[in-house]
């Protein structure tokens, strides 16, 4: 046995020994997409007491996204108006209509990156508007903006950005709003943290609050959190403990904070699932609407419906896992989605499919 | 929690790029939509290789190449081409000894990079020992094809007399790979995308029949071999044990990864195990027969990095799982819903 392995071992039993001492079940909310597919693909559910449950955030971008931004989209592409630019877990989304960007590649209109550093060629080598679906967390925020500022710096004033960013905090606190929400305590996410810093989550530990602890991605980073988040609500702390000092500072990003300062504003707009949360989203301030996509193309609001029978705004709302959901594994797989918790290789769904559904 | 019932994903109206993944869909497309039209008595599995007439010791095999670009690092269409069809008979027991080559061009395609992926194609063939013994060429109008597709197909002797099939594993057989996952098909799509990491990834493509050949001395304790190609060591796995009552468990740490293609892999949320290669081979081999064969594999170039990385296990029929490095187990599925087409 490695000594990875055998340190492990050692938290498993101790997480076992806290997990006893509490005496009942307890459900943990991982906040982060990337923490609910690593928690499954590092087996981490695997090595948990039953009793500790773990229940998915609305932590992953596609996955919180209106349907009917697609639509709109989509509808940029189809009528000709724009490049679309976007990364790849969201060309396959379906919007209301079932149908998905990736359906329109043949028009040339859709181009998938990898790094929105890719935006400002794509802007330089078309005639055409180039709206990147500009879907985030704080973590990818920053470099968004940037790859946009560069644009302008160079001159470049068609690339536009069509935004959905979204920031964790409020979400947070919107979610520990409804009584009933169940959640002993949150295990918040690595790399938004690092931007945002530790302090952005003092008001967990105000009344109605829950303890939470940041915590990193490979498997020890995981066990130790959740030891750690276990410790915390065993002692009735409310407290947020960094479980990820060598990446996450109090303050954060001083230099990524900045920008989105100087060039975010806060919005409500919809959250799929949970609706529109008050200032929980981050549009561009007024000094940049000629590269709002909204404003210079004139989208409309976008609308939240979901399939048929499609959970995913439960599920997003750790109200529901996906097993539960009539569709998962049957009607809706990564191969066939219905619903963006299967789609995005950040969703719950995905996930659950891919690595087990069983604990 | 009981595991979800995978569905029939083949109901599509039409074909999609998923279906050439070497993923579910294509497995599903083969075994439902082509394969009971052409099952018989003689051939009732679905092998890399078939013989020319029952008990013949003369192997068939063939192979589609659509690779797009059709020049990266560490080699070409062309090359992939005869390397790829010759190891299809290599893991099937054969010595490649004849093949034939032919091309579908697309109007406008340089005669140039045709003479390249020739010349490169000339040079693996003498490199096999094979001989191309006939072949075709078509042109198709600008726009109607992409740049250059070979399909080619090959003969071979049979050098191994005992059967390599699925079939043939028992609880407790090591399960053996020959080198470092994931090159290829990263390669490939960081030519094709032109991406921001991964410039210093080459592709594995290699003429696999010296090192599957090292194992022949294995006898009966040699059960199954395969080439991990599209999807795979993941798919590869899962076909081993789809419908079996035995299953496989693998050890994360064991699995041979060069640090480039972690990191790339990191970087673009991909998995080595599901990543294409083409000079990479999966072996099952008897309980007590693994230093042997590993041994076997080390004196080899193409071996050197052999490794056992699990066992085949009555304990989950059907299933391929995998031990984390923190001691936790999740299940590897065959790849599902990636976007990487024309990688081979």
């Amino acid at each position: 046995m490695s000594e990875e392995s055998a340190l492990a071992r050692q938290l498993v039993s101790e997480i076992g020994a806290v997990t006893a001492r509490i005496g009942r079940p307890v459900r943990l909310m991982e906040v982060c997409g990337t923490h609910t597919v690593e928690l499954r693909k590092q087996g981490i559910h695997s090595l948990l007491p039953p009793e500790v449950v773990l229940v998915s955030g609305p932590g992953c971008p596609v996955c919180v996204t209106p349907s009917g931004y697609i639509d709109n989209a989509m509808k940029l592409v189809s009528e000709g108006r724009a490049v679309v630019a976007t990364f790849g877990d969201l060309m396959k989304v379906p919007g209301a209509s079932g149908r998905t960007l990736a359906s329109l590649s043949g028009t040339g209109r859709v181009k998938m990156v990898y790094s929105p550093r890719e935006l400002v060629e794509a802007a330089r080598s078309s005639a055409l508007p180039v709206v990147f679906l500009a879907v985030g967390f704080e973590t990818t925020v920053p470099t968004i903006l940037s790859s946009l500022m560069d644009a302008r710096e160079q001159g470049l004033r068609n690339l536009l950005l069509y935004t959905a960013f979204k920031t964790v905090p409020p979400a947070l606190r919107f979610l520990l709003s409804d009584p009933s929400h169940g959640i002993d305590g949150f295990i918040l996410p690595g790399h938004v943290s690092v931007i945002i810093g530790s302090d952005a989550y003092a008001f967990l530990e105000e009344d109605g609050g829950r303890p939470g602890v940041i915590t990193g991605f490979d498997g020890m980073d995981m066990l130790v959190g959740v030891l750690a988040l276990l410790r915390l609500i065993q002692a009735g702390q409310r407290k947020v403990r960094n479980a990820y000092p060598r990446a996450v500072t109090r303050e954060g990003n001083a230099r990524a904070l900045e920008l989105m300062a100087r060039t975010l504003a806060p919005r409500s707009e919809t959250w799929r699932g949970l609706g529109a949360i008050p200032g929980a989203a981050l549009g561009l301030q007024d000094w940049l609407a000629d590269a709002d996509a909204q404003l210079v193309l004139g989208i409309p609001p976008a609308e939240d419906r979901e399939a048929p029978g499609c959970l995913c705004s439960r599920v997003i709302a750790g109200v529901s896992l996906p097993p539960q959901c009539g569709l998962f594994g049957k009607r809706c797989t990564p191969d066939d989605p219905v619903g963006p918790c299967m789609v995005s290789s950040e969703g719950t769904c995905a996930a659950w499919f891919r690595y087990g559904a069983s604990r | 929690m009981r595991e979800p019932e995978k569905s029939p994903v083949n109901q599509a109206a039409a074909i999609r790029l998923e279906h050439g993944s070497g993923g579910a869909m294509s497995r599903e497309l083969v075994e439902n939509a082509i394969f009971p039209l052409f099952r018989s008595d003689a051939f009732p599995e679905l092998l890399d290789a078939g013989a020319l007439e029952a008990g013949s010791d003369l192997l068939l095999t063939t192979d589609g190449y659509v690779v797009d670009p059709p020049f990266f690092p560490g080699a070409d269409i062309g090359k992939l081409a005869v390397y790829g069809t010759c190891n299809d008979l290599s893991v099937s027991g054969a010595r490649p000894t004849c093949l034939s080559l032919a091309l579908i061009i697309e109007e406008g395609f340089p005669m140039e990079d045709l003479r390249r992926a020739m010349t490169s194609a000339a040079e693996a063939v003498r490199e096999v020992g094979a001989k191309v013994v006939t072949g075709d060429t078509k042109v198709v109008p600008r726009g109607k094809g992409g740049g250059l597709f070979i399909t080619s197909t090959g003969v071979g002797r049979r050098m191994f007399s005992y059967p390599l099939s699925p079939r043939a594993i028992q609880a407790g057989d090591g399960l053996i790979i020959s080198g470092p996952v994931g090159a290829h098909g990263l390669t490939v799509l960081a030519a094709r995308e032109s991406l921001p990491v991964g410039g210093s990834l080459r592709s594995d493509a290699a003429n696999l029949y010296p090192a599957v050949s090292s194992l022949f001395p294995l006898g009966s304790s040699l059960r199954f071999m395969r080439d991990a190609t599209r999807g795979g060591v993941s798919a590869v796995l899962n076909e081993i044990v789809q419908g079996s009552r035995m299953g496989i468990i693998v050890e994360d740490e064991a699995i041979p990864v060069s640090d480039d293609v972690r990191t790339v892999c990191g970087l673009l949320g991909l998995s080595p195990l599901e990543i294409a290669n083409e000079g990479v081979f999966v072996a099952v081999v008897a309980a007590g027969a693994e230093s042997q064969a590993l041994a076997a594999l080390h004196a080899q170039p193409l071996g050197r990095d052999a490794r056992l990385v699990g066992r085949v296990s009555a304990d989950c029929p059907g299933r391929v799982l995998a031990t984390t490095r923190v001691g936790g187990t999740r299940v590897v599925d065959f790849p599902r819903g990636l976007l990487l087409p024309r990688i081979c």
